[in-house]
């Protein structure tokens, strides 16, 4: 068994408030256009946050050598912020979100800086995933493929194939993290497919390694990480609540693609401050 | 053309380390055989997932690769439909989707196996490139052409095995995107693409002895389409005859009949293609296209030159 240390180390303090802020930022956008998915991008925040600021690997000019696949793609909200934060994406590209003076839409687009992949069909990102991390052995670079998925997308056949051929070509450099936040178009995925679980034992079964974790705890995510076998790809399937951080908005369906009004704005940031100034005391 | 195929794709991949072949649990035996010895890394079997095969085609042509997905033209096309357009069209990515077996090629198989819209549906595609060779020969420089200069998606159309020569004599090369003639005659032009050729060909032949000189074109592209080759021969010829092994609407009948309404042609034009059904008919490529009245005599007689 080998474990390959990443060259970042995360600050889990610094974790946090970088959340809080993207969590603020994706609420000032949200007041700018009637509809977009706050509830899904809050769910994997964590997930992404630790992706980018921990797990990914950069070059000595501090370009980053891993590529990020949001196959969840009514998820980018969480990676357009980062984005923004790293300087990839201008200030004025998410202030024009979804305005036709813009170039950022409601899902991942390639062509824009930063994305690797279009998305938003769901079904696709780990057959794509799997397609790089191959011709990545084949080019003899060493380069991982971080792909984050929902659970909706496991009941994509695609998905399967895609998991059957990473395992049989042992795609060791295919990392894919699962944002089970149990909610899909009509209803609890828990209660309209219980059969659907345990996940962990499905994918392990495929030939993947499959760790369970906390998927709003960062720490937990990159331990995951760093002790995987590395012989296979690895999935991190993380529990995570939809609409995460703002109380009217967790497990609420009608969040998955509503925008709040200006009295529901004031409640998310107040709940978001109080939340920072708790975790802060 | 299998074969032909296969070769070609081993010359060409053996100078190029870019070029790689995924299949789904279909494969042209000979040289394709010879490369996944030599290059194992670069050939995949995805298995009976043609989702994947094409999902994982997109992610290596992400990093640089030049991938050739590579099954039964039915499984090539639709199966994967929705991973085509949206990872190889969209992301207009140089992939070349290989359907071994268009038309009613398989025709003992049943129409499970029938790939009898994928002109329409793949033309239909932003980005996308529709090549249909005539004969081996085509084939392979269709081949040759996908691997070196195409720089988006592509579907290329192949019979199987056993298809006659019918472009040595032409004195025109193949090109993308050029209608080429491969036979020359006065009076009648038929157009025609795909492994029909060689009916059109037998076509031109009975309209020759009945005395009505019949030139052949082959429209091996069909996207994007000649439109200033087809104004030409809109102008010369009299009389204009599609044929082609595809459903009626949305090929080259759709294509040259709407063109020659936009530019006023005066010609007469006919068109044959294989009907808007599903047919339970099995037995050889001659007996399904005579079922869809593709046959040389059928043809002959609604030209009204059958003696």
């Amino acid at each position: 068994m080998t474990t390959t240390r990443s060259p970042n180390s995360l600050d889990i303090a610094a974790a946090r408030l970088r959340c809080a802020n993207f969590r603020r930022r994706i609420l000032e956008i949200s007041q700018q256009v009637s509809a977009l998915h706050v509830a899904p991008a809050f769910s994997c925040l964590e997930i992404v946050d630790v992706i980018y600021h921990a797990l990914m690997r950069r070059d000595a000019k501090g370009k980053l050598i891993d590529t990020f696949l949001m196959s969840k793609g009514h998820g980018c909200l969480s990676q357009y912020v980062i984005l923004e934060a790293f300087g990839i994406l201008n200030r004025s590209d998410l202030d024009d979100y979804c305005t036709p003076r813009g170039r950022l839409g409601a899902h991942p687009d390639y062509g824009t800086p930063g994305i690797a992949a279009s998305t938003g069909s769901l079904g696709h990102g780990m057959g794509i995933a799997t397609g790089m991390a191959h011709a990545d052995k084949i080019l003899g670079i060493d380069r991982r493929v971080f792909c984050v998925l929902s659970d909706g997308e496991m009941q994509e056949g695609s998905t399967w194939e895609a998991m059957m051929m990473a395992a049989n070509l042992k795609l060791s450099n295919l990392i894919s993290v699962l944002d089970m936040n149990d909610f899909q178009g009509l209803g609890r995925t828990s209660e309209t497919h219980p059969a659907f679980y345990p996940i962990a034992d499905k994918v392990s079964a495929f030939g993947f390694e499959a760790v369970a974790v906390n998927g709003h705890d960062a720490s937990a995510i990159e331990e995951a990480f760093l002790g995987r076998r590395a012989d296979r790809p690895l999935m991190i399937i993380g529990k995570t609540v939809k609409g995460r951080g703002v109380s009217y908005m967790e497990n609420a369906p009608i969040w998955h693609y509503r925008s709040p009004n200006p009295e529901e704005y004031a409640t998310a940031l107040a709940e978001i401050e109080r939340a920072e100034n708790g975790a802060a005391l | 053309m299998r074969n032909m195929f296969a070769d070609k794709f081993y010359d060409l991949a053996s100078e190029d380390a870019r070029l790689c072949i995924v299949v789904a649990d279909i494969s042209p035996a000979g040289s394709i055989q010879k490369f996944r010895e030599a290059y194992p890394e670069r050939f995949v079997n995805t298995g009976v997932a043609e989702q994947v095969m094409i999902g994982m085609c997109a992610g290596m042509a992400l990093r640089g690769l030049r991938p050739f997905a590579y099954t039964i033209a039915t499984f090539a096309l639709f199966r994967p439909f929705e991973m085509i357009r949206d990872d190889l069209c969209y992301h207009n990515l140089p992939v070349t989707v290989v359907g071994i077996g268009g038309g009613v090629t398989y025709s003992t198989l049943g129409g499970t196996h029938h790939a009898q819209e994928d002109i329409a549906i793949a033309s239909a595609l932003p980005n996308m490139s529709v090549i249909a060779p005539s004969d081996p020969a085509e084939a392979a420089a269709a081949t040759q052409w996908c691997a070196r200069e195409n720089n988006g998606p592509a579907y290329l159309r192949l019979g199987k095995a056993g298809e006659p020569d019918l472009t040595s004599q032409s004195d025109e090369p193949w090109v993308f995107g050029k209608i080429r003639k491969i036979r020359g005659g006065e009076s009648v032009a038929i157009l025609a693409y795909g492994t029909i050729t060689a009916q059109a060909v037998k076509l031109a032949q009975a309209l020759g002895a009945a005395g009505r000189t019949a030139a052949v074109f082959s429209v091996h592209t069909l996207k994007p389409l000649e439109f200033s080759g087809l104004a030409q021969i809109l102008k010369t010829y009299s009389h204009v005859v599609t044929i082609e092994e595809m459903a009626p609407m949305g090929g080259l009948a759709s294509a040259v009949k709407s063109f020659a309404f936009d530019i006023s042609a005066r010609c007469r034009i006919d068109s044959f293609s294989l009907k808007d059904e599903f047919i339970h008919c099995y037995g050889s490529h001659a007996d399904l296209l005579e079922a869809h009245g593709l046959g040389v005599k059928t043809m002959l007689e609604k030209l009204g030159a059958a003696r």
